[in-house]
C-alpha cells in the first residue's frame, strides 16, 4: 500500500518576501536582504513586513504568541489557503519542525547583569524572586516549542493530529518523511508539514556562537566565507501534502510530487561521515541524471566540505543552487523551504529536483521532487 | 502476526523506568502498588520567593556533592538508565546496535541560568549579562552548542545505544511519551522496522520551569505535605506537582520477537489521537478531542469500549482536566466506566515522560492483574462519579487497558495495551 503523495499547496515566507514567486531569485543566486546592523557583528536576513491579520485574523491569537509561532502559523494558513483547503482542515494531519520560542531578552539581561555580581548563596533567591516578578505569565506559551502546532490548530482548525518534532534541520526532514510515510501508508488523505525560523534572536545567536560556525562581519557570497560560514536567516515553510487520488478527487491542482525522501545521522567521525550518509541516502531515491541540485548547504565549514564531497560523487547532476546565498539558513524552516523551491524549479521545467540537507551539527537529508 | 487491519502486531519486549520512587521497573513499580508518594521539598535549588516548593525529584548518584545538572543532562542520564534496562530485559541487538529507529520525547532545552551567569560573570564592565557580552564569552564553547541543541540528547542516545537512522526528537506537551510510542508503532506497522526503542523523558525541575507552570497557576501550592499534595479526582485538588524521570519501551514486531525467541511482555494494541483548537491550555468544553482520541485508540486497537478493563488516566490534579476526563470517561464508556485511576497522584506529573512511564505502568498492571491506586482520595469529588481505585490498590482482571494522555496545545493522544497472546 504506497500512494503517490503531492504538494499541493505552498506557504513560504524569506527574508525576499512571501511567495513563490517573490522568492525564485533564490534558484538563482539572487542578491540577499540583509540586517547587518542590528545583530552586529552576525549579519542575519531579517523578516519581511506580514499582513498577521490576513492569517490571523484576531487580535488576541496574535498577542498568544511571540514572533516564532506568529511567523510559522502565517505560513501555515498561506500553505492551506494555497492548497485551497480550509475546508479539510478538521481531518488535516500536522507535523511541526520546532526550536524555541523567544526568551525574554531583557529580562534575562538585567538578571544576568545583576546576579553576576552577587555570591552564589545570594544569586539563587535572587533568581526566584526577579522571574517570578519579571516573567510575564503568558510568555511560557507564546514560546513553548509545541504551541506553534498549539496554535496552528486553534487559527486554522488543524485537527486531525498533532505532532511537533525537535532537533533543528533534522527535524524538518523528518516531519516531512513521515507525514508523506503516513500519507503513503493510508493513515489520512492530506497533511501539513514545516517549520520556522526567525534569525533576528539574541537567545538563538547565543545558541550558534557556542558552536562556533557564525560569520561575523558584513554578509559575503558562501564561497568567501572561512570555516565560519553561518549566516541565519529568517524563513517559513509549510507544506500541504496530499495523496495523488485524494487531489485528483476534489480536483485541486498539484504543485509538483515528493518522489522520494531520506533521511540519516552519521556521526561524522572516521568513516561514518555526512558524505558517506549523504550517498547512502541518494542510493534509496530514483534520482535520474539531469536532476537540478536544491543545497540546503548552511555555510558551516564542516557540513559544506561534506557536501561538497557528496555532490562530487553524484553521477550526472543538473545545475546546483546553494539557496542559504540568499536566504541564510533557517535551521527548521531551511529543508521545507528548500522543497517548496524544488517544487518551483520542476515547474519551471527542471526534470527532477534533489534537495538536500546538511545539518549544522548533525543530520543529513535528501528528497526528490518530481513535476506532476 | 497481523492485527485486525492487516498490520504487524507490535510487542513489547522491554520495559525501563526511573521516577521519583526509585530506579527500575522494581522499585518504581512496588512503590507505586503500594501507594507511596514520591513527592517530597525541593533540595535541588533554593525555594525562596516560590509559590511552589515541592516537586518528584530524581536524585543521579553522579550529582551528590555538587552543581546539579542541566535540564538536558537529566534527561539524557534519566533516558539512558529506562533504555538500559528496557534494551537489556528485551535482549535486544548487540550491545550499542539496536536494531531499529530511536523515538524520543522530551522537553524542549535551552542554554539555562547556571550557565548564563557563569558566561555573565566572565564579561566584564557595564555591559556584562547583555547578550552580545554572553556571546563573546559562550563563542566556541562546543559542549555548550551540543548539550542545548535540541537535536543533542537524542543524537547521543542514538549513539550510545546505535539505533538506525535519524533519532526522532518530538514534543506533544504533557502526552509527549504517548507520541513517541506510537511513532515507534507506526514505524513497526509500516514495514518501515521490526523494533523501536521508545523513550519518554524529562528533568524539568528547575527554577525557571517551575516558575512558568506557577505562573499558569496549573501548579498545587500544597507545601506543607508533600506527598498529599497530588490529588487526583478528589475534591480539594488544586493543581498538578511537576515531577520527573523516564520510561524506554523495547518495540518489535510480535513476528521478530517470536522469532527470536523473545520473551513478550504485552502488547500495543492501539493509538489513537485528537488536536483540539479550542485554547491553549483549556479543552474545549464539549470534550470532543478528548472523547475522539479515546474513542479514535479503542476502535485503532479493533475494540469496542465495553473491552476496556481499565484506564491508566491522565489525572492531572488540575481542576480542569479532571474534569474534563470525566467527562471523556462517560461519554465513551457510559455508565459502566471501568476502573480509572491516576499514577501521578504518586509520583506528581511526569510531563514529557509521563505518557510513557504510564503505558509502562499500565504493561505492569496486566502483567501483576492488580490496579494502582489513586491516592489522596480523601474527599470524592461528586462531580467524579468515577471508580479511582481510592488509596489502595486492589486485584482486577485486566487483558485491556486504555492510557490517557492530554497536552498544553491541544494535543491529546490514547493508547491501548493489551496481555501478551
Amino acid at each position: 500500500m504506497s500512494q503517490p503523495v503531492w504538494i499541493t499547496g505552498i506557504g513560504l515566507v524569506t527574508s525576499l518576501g512571501e511567495g513563490l514567486e517573490a522568492n525564485r531569485p533564490a534558484l538563482s543566486g539572487g542578491a540577499p536582504v540583509l540586517e547587518e546592523a542590528t545583530f552586529a557583528p552576525f549579519p542575519v536576513h531579517p523578516l519581511p513586513p506580514l499582513n498577521l491579520d490576513s492569517q490571523i485574523p484576531k487580535k488576541g491569537d496574535q498577542r498568544q504568541m511571540e514572533p516564532w509561532q506568529r511567523l510559522g502559523t502565517y505560513a501555515a494558513g498561506l500553505a492551506i489557503e494555497s492548497a485551497a483547503a480550509r475546508d479539510l482542515v478538521s481531518d488535516m494531519h500536522l507535523v511541526v519542525a520546532a526550536g524555541g520560542g523567544e526568551r525574554d531578552i531583557g529580562l534575562d539581561e538585567a538578571i544576568s547583569a545583576e546576579l553576576a555580581r552577587l555570591p552564589p548563596e545570594e544569586a539563587g533567591p535572587k533568581l526566584n524572586e526577579r522571574l517570578a516578578g519579571g516573567l510575564r505569565p503568558t510568555l511560557f506559551l507564546a514560546q513553548l516549542s509545541n504551541l506553534l502546532a498549539g496554535n496552528i490548530s486553534i487559527v486554522h482548525g488543524v485537527t486531525g493530529s498533532s505532532r511537533t518534532f525537535m532537533g533543528e534541520e533534522s527535524a524538518a526532514a523528518d516531519a516531512v518523511r513521515i507525514a508523506a510515510a503516513r500519507l503513503a501508508e493510508g493513515r489520512g488523505d492530506i497533511a501539513l508539514a514545516g517549520g520556522a525560523y526567525v534569525a533576528g534572536r539574541w537567545d538563538m545567536l547565543l545558541l550558534y556562537a557556542a558552536s562556533g560556525t557564525l560569520h561575523r562581519g558584513p554578509w559575503a557570497r558562501l564561497a568567501e566565507r572561512g570555516e565560519a560560514g553561518l549566516v541565519m536567516g529568517s524563513a517559513a515553510c509549510f507544506l500541504v501534502l496530499e495523496t495523488e487520488s485524494h487531489a485528483r478527487a476534489r480536483g485541486a491542482a498539484g504543485l509538483a510530487k515528493l518522489a522520494g525522501i531520506a533521511t540519516g545521522a552519521a556521526r561524522r567521525r572516521g568513516t561514518d561521515s555526512a558524505a558517506a550518509s549523504a550517498t547512502a541516502l541518494a542510493a534509496r531515491l530514483p534520482i535520474r541524471p539531469g536532476a537540478a541540485v536544491i543545497s540546503g548547504m548552511s555555510g558551516a565549514g564542516a557540513a559544506r566540505a561534506a557536501e561538497e564531497e557528496f555532490l562530487a560523487s553524484l553521477p550526472g547532476h543538473g545545475p546546483v543552487v546553494r539557496t542559504a546565498e540568499t536566504l541564510g539558513h533557517s535551521v527548521e524552516a531551511a529543508f521545507p523551504t528548500n522543497l517548496a523551491l524544488a517544487a518551483a524549479s520542476v515547474q519551471a521545467g527542471a526534470p527532477q529536483a534533489l534537495v538536500t540537507g546538511f545539518g549544522v551539527w548533525r543530520g543529513e537529508a535528501l528528497a526528490l521532487m518530481e513535476p506532476i | 502476526m497481523r492485527d485486525h487491519l492487516g498490520r504487524p502486531i507490535v510487542a513489547v519486549t522491554g520495559i525501563g523506568l526511573v521516577t521519583p520512587l526509585g530506579f527500575g521497573v522494581a522499585e518504581s513499580w512496588a512503590g507505586l502498588l503500594a501507594g507511596r508518594s514520591g513527592i517530597s521539598r525541593i533540595t535541588r535549588f533554593p525555594t525562596e520567593h516560590l509559590r511552589t516548593t515541592i516537586a518528584g525529584q530524581v536524585v543521579l548518584p553522579e550529582e551528590a556533592g555538587r552543581e546539579p545538572l542541566s535540564s538536558p543532562e537529566r534527561v539524557e542520564r534519566m533516558a539512558a538508565l529506562a533504555a538500559e534496562e528496557a534494551v537489556a530485559e528485551a535482549g535486544i541487538g548487540a550491545r550499542a546496535n539496536f536494531p531499529g529507529p530511536l523515538f524520543l520525547g522530551m522537553p524542549p532545552v535551552e542554554v539555562e541560568w547556571p550557565s548564563r551567569l557563569a558566561l555573565a560573570r566572565q564579561g566584564n564592565g557595564g555591559e556584562a549579562g547583555s547578550y552580545p557580552a554572553l556571546i563573546a564569552a559562550a563563542t566556541g564553547q562546543q559542549a555548550l552548542f551540543e548539550s542545548c541543541l535540541f537535536g543533542g540528547v537524542g543524537e547521543r542516545l542514538a549513539e550510545r545505544f546505535g539505533t538506525r537512522g535519524a533519532p526522532i526528537s518530538l514534543t506533544t506537551a504533557c502526552a509527549t511519551g504517548a507520541s513517541s510510542i506510537q511513532l515507534g508503532v507506526e514505524a513497526i506497522q509500516r514495514g518501515e522496522a521490526e523494533a523501536a526503542l521508545c523513550i519518554g523523558a524529562e528533568g524539568s525541575v528547575q527554577p525557571e520551569a517551575l516558575i512558568r507552570f506557577s505562573l499558569l497557576s496549573a501548579l498545587s501550592a500544597r507545601n506543607e505535605d508533600p506527598t498529599k499534595a497530588s490529588r487526583p479526582f478528589e475534591k480539594s485538588r488544586d493543581g498538578f506537582v511537576m515531577s520527573e524521570g523516564a520510561a524506554a519501551l523495547v518495540l518489535e514486531s510480535l513476528e521478530s520477537a517470536r522469532a527470536r525467541g523473545a520473551t513478550v511482555l504485552g502488547l500495543v494494541l492501539g493509538a489513537g489521537e485528537k488536536a483540539d483548537s479550542f485554547h491553549r491550555t483549556r479543552s474545549n468544553p464539549d470534550g470532543g478531542a478528548i472523547i475522539g482520541a479515546m474513542r479514535a485508540a479503542i476502535a485503532d486497537a479493533g475494540l469496542e469500549p465495553g473491552q476496556i478493563d481499565y484506564v491508566n488516566a491522565h489525572g492531572t490534579g488540575t481542576p480542569e482536566n479532571d474534569k474534563m476526563e470525566t467527562l471523556g470517561m462517560r461519554a465513551v464508556f457510559g455508565e459502566a466506566s471501568p476502573p480509572i485511576s491516576s499514577n501521578k497522584s504518586m509520583i506528581g506529573h511526569t510531563l514529557s515522560a509521563a505518557g510513557a512511564i504510564e503505558a509502562a505502568f499500565s504493561l505492569l498492571t496486566i502483567r501483576d492483574q492488580r490496579l494502582p491506586p489513586t491516592i489522596n482520595h480523601e474527599v470524592p469529588d461528586p462531580a467524579i462519579p468515577l471508580d479511582v481505585v481510592p488509596n489502595v490498590a486492589r486485584d482486577a482482571k485486566v487483558t485491556q487497558v486504555l492510557s490517557n494522555s492530554f497536552g498544553f496545545g491541544g494535543q491529546n493522544v490514547c493508547l491501548v495495551l493489551g496481555a501478551a497472546p
